[in-house]
């Protein structure tokens, strides 16, 4: 093979969730009572453009997990030699955009640099101007072709989406036609009034903006930097790219890493009461007693201070950044833990008391099989909804953090790290405006994507909000 | 009323003895004194002399938890447990590493905190107030359907961008208010609006939402409904009765983050180059001085711990049903 996979440990976590959902959602399948909220989830237009945009986030995200080291050339028999440096599908599938480094700061979908330097000229002189970028626009021989080039790549990206859009959207009418045994005509009039329970409409409206939008990025990026690049030159929309990995990872996983312990403490604590309650009553008031920011701090402070001391044991950047990584969803987990453990302790209290509790008490059955049989079971939907409307928070969080100074790895692609850097150049005039816009662009489309989402499943899935 | 109030005091002591151990254990165990030394002095030149002066300089050179070369009383007392941890109990926090006394800067720096959190909380809670009563009156209805979907937008903003985006309109573009900065007594007016503001717009979005649902809530209720039945208009309804009553859940929201206050904001802060605790906070933790954020972990609790306490009496007294035993 001319590489070799490398699984970095919140790759491992990230497969094992993608693995649990899938698990959920053929186990959501079976069961009528999961399957009426989710149909109802369905059934919102809003909730499932907002999917839509998801998944896009969460193919990035996953393109982006999956790790490997190239095999180098000239390797002796026997023995291959690896390259040193972690790459991942999404930089082998972005690699024009990464490799193609200017100098400096450039706007975006120019062709000269944004500081004036000293440029040797064809008569010996020095002048002082913009110099061309080497790969912005480096393909037009003439500078004043730039907006001819730029419409004609515009119309070719646009031609591709439509093209594209069209087959996607007669597939649905296909399907919509042969599932009604109506004719096509009658199903586009259908799809076309928002006349189906699936609200196709919707989502084919955000599926078209998105590829066009994504169209027209692709065959721009062939010959520009289309968000101009940051102070190292590298391209702004490949490093929009790779945050979408981090804001999902830290969104997702600092949950789910806290999970059992809260579902377990919760439970426990409203079940026996007593002594077990009062531990972890002290327990989550304790943690929660220390501001969020500073616990952060002072945990992230102390990690580092351990990769300072113990630098060896680290193999390349990129295990030390991603370490570091879990380590903060780890700690942001400690964090929301005890919010979680607070309200299912409070409805485990309620269900205990409940008749068929009371009944399987009476009948013999065993602590452990009550509470997993009996108790877990219907705690989930607060689980679910925490989940879920945690998500966006947690995406916000984690630009704060970065921004303190106690976030990600500052070798790792995120939002917050591009605001962090890009924040100074605000003095700058003209303004460097693009990274910022970048940044904030990309995390308020997942984070209002993720917030309508988590709204339709809070409706769907809350009781007290049940009609 | 009293005795309900020293026991709840009572209960606090636990706690904050948990706090104070697990930060021992994160700052002294995690990481030994020699770790923070080597930390401070650079990786390269360090002599076991410098890692020793170091501690000695910054009064860790003793035992952790047990001085046992010391005689009578000190085999407890000299050492780092008790000299650097149990000591906060009386807030005194030590020094920081410039030499600085924490506990002096503290004090002087809160009110600069409060100057900027208070009016921001005060403000906020008030438009909150006034669009979530807004909202629930015209429940149903498109003004009220799009106030939501404007809300949720706003929420998905990351507050890093209303503040940067607010100083380049209002102080770079439009020259209305200073960049950033402070002053002491009323010249600071001038240097807490556009703070005040921004913090404001930001907290708009989840604010609204959640006091909405509030309002709707009471209004749900079976005493709105004989109130209205008995003929009141719907705007007295309202405010006779449904804000009234959704005030409780409001007004304890609030109580709670109010000694917080004095901490301000870590991000706010350090934006607006307001001296308060939060910018105090942000240089700690890039300094990576351990004392002052130890001293600000430990303050942050007994806040939050007399918010809670705070909140208790608080709901005795807007809500006459609940007594305190």
């Amino acid at each position: 093979m001319p590489f070799k996979l490398i699984f970095l440990w919140t790759d491992i976590l990230i497969f094992l969730l993608l693995a649990s959902v899938v698990l959920f959602a053929l186990y959501a399948r079976r069961h009528e009572h999961l399957r009426v909220p989710w149909r109802q989830v369905r059934r919102r237009p809003l909730a499932m453009s907002a999917l839509v945009v998801l998944s896009l986030y969460v193919t990035v995200g996953l393109l982006d997990s999956i790790h490997l080291q190239r095999r180098l050339e000239g390797a002796t028999a026997g023995q291959a030699h690896y390259a040193t440096n972690i790459e991942s599908l999404l930089d082998v599938v972005c690699s024009p955009l990464r490799e193609r480094i200017e100098k400096s700061y450039s706007a975006p979908l120019a062709m000269y640099a944004f500081s004036r330097e000293v440029v040797p000229r064809a008569d010996g002189r020095m002048s002082f101007e913009y110099p061309r970028l080497r790969f912005g626009g480096a393909q037009l021989r003439d500078p004043s072709e730039r907006g001819t080039d730029i419409a004609r790549r515009i119309g070719f990206g646009l031609l591709l989406a439509i093209v594209t859009f069209v087959l996607l959207a007669s597939g649905v009418v296909l399907s919509i036609a042969r599932r009604h045994n109506d004719s096509v005509a009658r199903a586009v009039a259908r799809l076309a009034r928002g006349d189906i329970e699936t609200p196709w409409r919707a989502i084919l409206a955000t599926t078209g903006i998105l590829l066009s939008l994504g169209c027209v990025a692709l065959s721009l990026a062939g010959g520009y930097h289309i968000l101009g690049t940051d102070q190292v030159g590298q391209d702004v929309f490949y490093n929009s790219l790779k945050s979408v990995r981090t804001g999902l990872v830290i969104g997702t996983l600092t949950t789910l890493v806290m999970l059992p312990f809260a579902l377990a403490f919760g439970v426990m604590a409203g079940y026996f009461r007593g002594w077990v309650d009062d531990v972890i009553q002290y327990l989550y008031t304790t943690l929660s007693s220390i501001p969020a920011v500073l616990l952060i701090a002072a945990a992230i402070l102390s990690l580092q201070v351990y990769i300072a001391t113990h630098e060896e044991s680290f193999a390349t950047i990129a295990e030390r950044a991603d370490l570091r990584l879990l380590f903060l969803c780890l700690i942001l987990g400690v964090t929301s833990w005890t919010s979680l453990c607070r309200l299912l302790r409070g409805e485990t209290l309620k269900l205990r008391q409940m008749d068929y509790v009371q009944a399987a008490t009476a009948l013999g059955v065993g602590h452990i099989q009550i509470m997993g049989r009996h108790i877990a079971p219907n705690v989930m939907h607060i689980v679910l909804i925490t989940v879920v409307l945690d998500f966006s928070s947690l995406v916000l969080a984690e630009a704060v953090l970065s921004y303190v100074g106690v976030g990600v790895d500052p070798s790792m692609n995120s939002w917050g790290n591009m605001i962090n850097g890009a924040r100074l150049e605000m003095a700058r005039e003209p303004i460097v405006w693009w990274s910022l816009t970048a940044a904030f662009t990309f995390m308020f489309g997942l984070v209002l994507a993720a917030n309508l989402f988590a709204d339709a499943v809070r409706d769907a899935f809350d009781p007290r909000l049940r009609t | 009323m009293i005795a309900y109030i020293v026991r709840r005091a009572l209960y606090a002591i636990p706690i904050l003895i948990g706090v104070n151990l697990l930060t021992f254990a994160l700052f002294f165990f995690v990481n030994t004194p020699d770790d923070m030394a080597r930390l401070h002095l650079g990786v390269k030149r360090v002599t076991p002399e410098a890692i020793a002066s170091w501690k000695a300089d910054h009064d860790y050179d003793k035992p952790l938890l047990w001085n046992s070369q010391a005689a009578g009383l000190d085999k407890v007392s000299d050492t780092i447990f008790f000299r650097h941890s149990l000591k906060l109990f009386v807030f005194d926090f030590g020094r920081a590493d410039d030499g600085r006394d924490i506990s002096y800067d503290v004090s002087n720096r809160m009110w600069a905190s409060l100057a900027i959190a208070l009016p921001t909380l005060l403000v906020g809670v008030l438009i909150n107030i006034t669009v979530a009563m807004m909202l629930a009156f015209l429940r149903g209805s498109y003004l009220d359907t799009w106030g939501m979907v404007i809300c949720v937008m706003m929420m998905s903003v990351s507050l890093l961008f209303y503040i940067i985006a607010g100083q380049y309109l209002f102080s770079k573009l439009l020259h209305l208010v200073p960049i950033s900065g402070y002053a002491p007594g009323f010249a600071a007016a001038k240097f807490v609006i556009l703070p005040v503001v921004i913090g404001t717009i930001g907290g708009i979005g989840a604010g609204t939402r959640l006091y909405r649902t509030f309002f709707l809530e009471e209004m749900g209720k079976d005493y709105v409904r004989t109130a209205r039945a008995k003929g009141l208009s719907e705007v007295r309804v309202l405010f006779r009765h449904v804000l009234k009553n959704a005030m409780i859940p409001i007004l304890t929201g609030v109580v709670v983050v109010i000694p917080l206050l004095f901490i301000g904001s870590l991000v706010m802060e350090s934006f607006f180059g307001i001296p308060g605790l939060g910018s105090y906070t942000i240089d700690a933790i890039q300094h990576q001085d351990f004392g002052i954020v130890r001293a600000m972990v430990f303050l942050g609790s007994v806040l939050y711990i007399v918010g809670l306490i705070l909140t208790d009496i608080s709901y005795t007294v807007v809500d006459p049903r609940i007594r305190l035993q």
